[in-house]
């Protein structure tokens, strides 16, 4: 098993939380791991990117090669697309919300930048902020888009659900159900919709 | 013992702690200051009564660490590749006094300078010192070569210089660790005049330097670090350093080369090895995370030996961090291509924070400086650097830690009147202190603009020298009373503080304008803080 993940975002966005539960989760199926984060100066609102590896061999290198990139995970829908020239052209998967964070004055339209991963073979496109209000709060907008791509992770789902109720331990129960719920309705409609 | 999930970072932490440091001195400096963090929070370094309090600069953090040595304890120095050269004189001479407790100096290099102003590559300056350099290729190198670099550092009784860089500082995967060691008692060097560097004393504990250099390349070979890999295929060899190995492996299936190889990790590097690679191959491919050092080396002035490849040759690009496509294309590997990018993907630069007090002061600011032609803002190294950008563009420059005030002032003397400098207060404490004692003693014409956020900002929020101290420093050092100026960057505030500055900037003499506001990160952490421990106790 391999899996080689692009998260993206801005930063604040929370993919590093996305990052932590999917190797809280590796782990515990005895995978090995390695995760790539961006720290300093590019988190000030800038794009944020983390290379996130698993596999059931020893992994080498902490960048994925351009090309080889199973998964790109977005939580922002320009971001992801910035890492389209990593992507696998025969079987790599773009999952990302569909909601803009528009904090620079040239964002282009919405529509065009969702036509563009649209073009792409295999795609789930969500809208996150939507989902995850519908369940109790924008705030789990990250957990939602880790469900629609948990279809394609080859991680069992109930080591991910183990890995949130880990990772949320000190914010409580209700944080914790927010997130099952926000992670499970990610995935029906991933599974729904592709 | 149990697997531990780290950072390379994270790694050099744990492996200081239990190479059983007494203490961890630094200044924060991405990508390094996760290093010192993780000693500052572990219960572990606690318990131990490890000492992890910020230091003002990486010169003072490098010579309270000498002492500590000096006093027979072991003790960790961190700092970013450009924080070397600030510590520099200090390193640079450590290697003449020598240690005696072990004494680690940690250097987190910055390739293609994500948040950066160059991509020094430290391994030079262990080179220039002629002492050891580790270099780490993965987070369980990072961990072990710590612990040995505090065994290497009492044995020849040298300090060692540990070389990572961003990828490896901010990246985690397991790591291994074994049983801590206790710290050191206190024992003095038995010889009281090492570290005494005059000429005298200095010209034989440099030759003592120069006679360790033979016993440290051979350590180089017997420690493990320095892998000679045999392969079949002997029309290219291939030297690969630090984290340049594992982009190598990464294009070979299980790993396995066609190639002779040689990892380099530790340095001096052994000339035995590096000879017999020589000997064995057609031709070599050198791969550096960092500058072409072994490559210039091995080739030579003239070139005149077996073909050698690398950074210098275009086979590799002379600038920015290498990664597996890189090295690929390097050894005549094809490579994928992925999507072609899109034209709807726009820059997004980092930017201040929404509700950051740098925006109001340098807002204020630049209405203030509105009268005059633009140009004047000498700047420093912080988060408001990032208003050299759009939409404020306020600064004019960002060169080094505290280059602000004395750059404002060589400018006023050079007929810039008026010559602002804006610097923020850790960097203030950290470096511009005594350039604003030199404005103050050369009479220099020019206003200090000190942006206060009460914190280190840019790296994380971390505690500030500065902090309930800025005024009495103006005033210790000479800057009039009434030109110390203190406001509040705030929209309200907006006139009256235009109003302030423009004053300071007519004023003949020395001014500082202090801005302080709490940054909003710290602020809101303070505040989250506040109102868990509120509802703990309520409940």
């Amino acid at each position: 098993m391999k899996k080689d993940i692009i998260l993206a975002g801005v930063g604040g966005q929370g993919i590093l939380t996305i990052a932590t539960i999917i190797g809280t989760a590796a782990l515990s199926e005895g995978l090995f791991l390695k995760q790539a984060e961006v720290h300093g100066m590019s988190q000030r609102g800038g794009d944020v990117q983390s290379h996130m590896r698993i596999s059931s061999n020893e992994i080498a290198s902490d960048l994925i090669p351009e090309g080889k990139v199973d998964m790109i995970i977005s939580v922002e829908p320009m971001e992801s697309l910035r890492y389209v020239n990593m992507l696998n052209r025969k079987d790599g998967w773009l999952i990302t919300s569909m909601n803009p964070f528009d904090n620079i004055s040239d964002y282009p339209e919405l529509e065009d930048i969702l036509n563009d991963i649209w073009k792409l073979p295999h795609y789930v496109t969500i809208d996150a902020n939507k989902v995850a209000k519908d369940k109790g709060s924008v705030k789990a907008a990250n957990i939602v888009v880790l469900g629609a791509a948990s279809p394609y992770l080859n991680i069992n789902y109930e080591l991910l659900e183990n890995a949130i109720k880990k990772v949320f331990k000190n914010k409580g129960e209700d944080i914790i159900n927010l997130n099952l719920l926000a992670l499970k309705a990610g995935r029906d409609y991933a599974e729904k919709h592709t | 013992m149990q697997d531990l999930l780290l950072l390379g970072d994270e790694a050099i932490a744990q492996g200081a702690i239990d190479a059983g440091i007494s203490g961890v001195y630094a200044y924060p400096g991405t990508p390094s200051t996760e290093i010192t963090e993780y000693i500052q929070a572990s219960k572990e370094a606690e318990d131990r009564g490890i000492k992890s309090m910020w230091s003002a600069n990486e010169k003072t953090a490098m010579e309270t660490a000498i002492g500590m040595s000096y006093a027979g304890k072991k003790s960790l120095v961190c700092m970013k590749h450009v924080g070397l050269n600030v510590a520099a004189d200090a390193f640079v001479n450590s290697a003449i006094t020598g240690a005696n407790g072990g004494l680690v100096v940690l250097s987190a290099d910055d390739p293609s300078m994500h948040s950066s102003q160059n991509e020094q590559d430290s391994r030079f300056y262990g080179k220039f010192s002629m002492i050891p350099v580790m270099e780490p290729s993965n987070q369980q190198e990072a961990y072990d070569m710590t612990r040995y670099a505090f065994e290497l550092s009492e044995k020849f009784e040298i300090p060692v210089l540990l070389r990572i860089t961003t990828r490896l500082a901010h990246s985690r995967s397991g790591v291994k660790r074994v049983q801590p060691q206790e710290q050191n008692e206190m024992k003095l060097p038995s010889n009281l005049r090492q570290f005494v560097l005059l000429p005298s004393i200095a010209r034989k504990q440099y030759n003592a330097l120069l006679n360790k250099q033979q016993a440290m390349e051979e350590d180089g070979i017997t420690s493990g670090f320095n892998k000679y890999i045999e392969g079949d295929n002997k029309s290219l060899g291939i030297v690969a350093c630090g984290l340049a190995y594992n982009y190598l492996i990464e294009n070979y299936k299980d790993g396995k080369l066609p190639y002779p190889v040689l990892k380099i990790s530790q340095y001096p590097v052994p000339k035995t090895m590096l000879q017999k690679l020589y000997d064995e191959v057609e031709e070599i491919l050198i791969l550096e995370e960092g500058y072409p050092i072994i490559e210039e080396l091995l080739r030579g002035y003239l070139n005149l030996g077996k073909k050698v490849s690398g950074r210098m040759d275009g086979t590799v690009p002379r600038a920015g961090e290498l990664n597996p496509n890189i090295v690929a294309k390097a050894v005549g590997l094809e490579v994928l291509d992925g999507f072609e990018g899109s034209s709807n993907v726009k820059p997004r630069p980092p930017r201040l924070c929404d509700g950051c007090g740098h925006w109001d002061a340098f807002g204020a600011l630049n209405e203030a400086l509105k009268p005059y032609s633009g140009g004047r803002v000498l700047s420093d190294i912080g988060c408001y650097t990032l208003s050299a950008l759009p939409p404020l563009q306020s600064i004019n420059s960002c060169v080094d830690m505290g280059a602000s005030i004395t750059m404002a002032i060589g400018a006023s003397e050079a007929g810039l009147i008026p010559a602002v400098a804006a610097i923020g207060d850790s960097t203030f404490t950290h470096s511009g202190i005594t350039g604003l004692l030199d404005a103050v003693n050369r009479k220099a014409n020019i206003v200090v603009l000190i942006n206060d956020n009460s914190t280190t900002g840019m790296t994380g929020g971390q505690d500030s020298s500065a902090l309930g101290k800025v005024e009495d420093i103006c005033r210790g050092v000479g800057v009039e009373e009434d030109h110390i100026k203190l406001i509040k960057p705030l929209r309200r505030n907006f006139e009256e503080n235009v109003e302030i500055i423009s004053k300071e900037l007519e004023y003949e003499g020395v001014s500082v304008v202090i801005a302080r506001r709490e940054c909003v990160q710290t602020l809101a952490r303070r505040m989250k803080l506040k109102h868990a421990n509120k509802s703990a106790t309520t409940n």
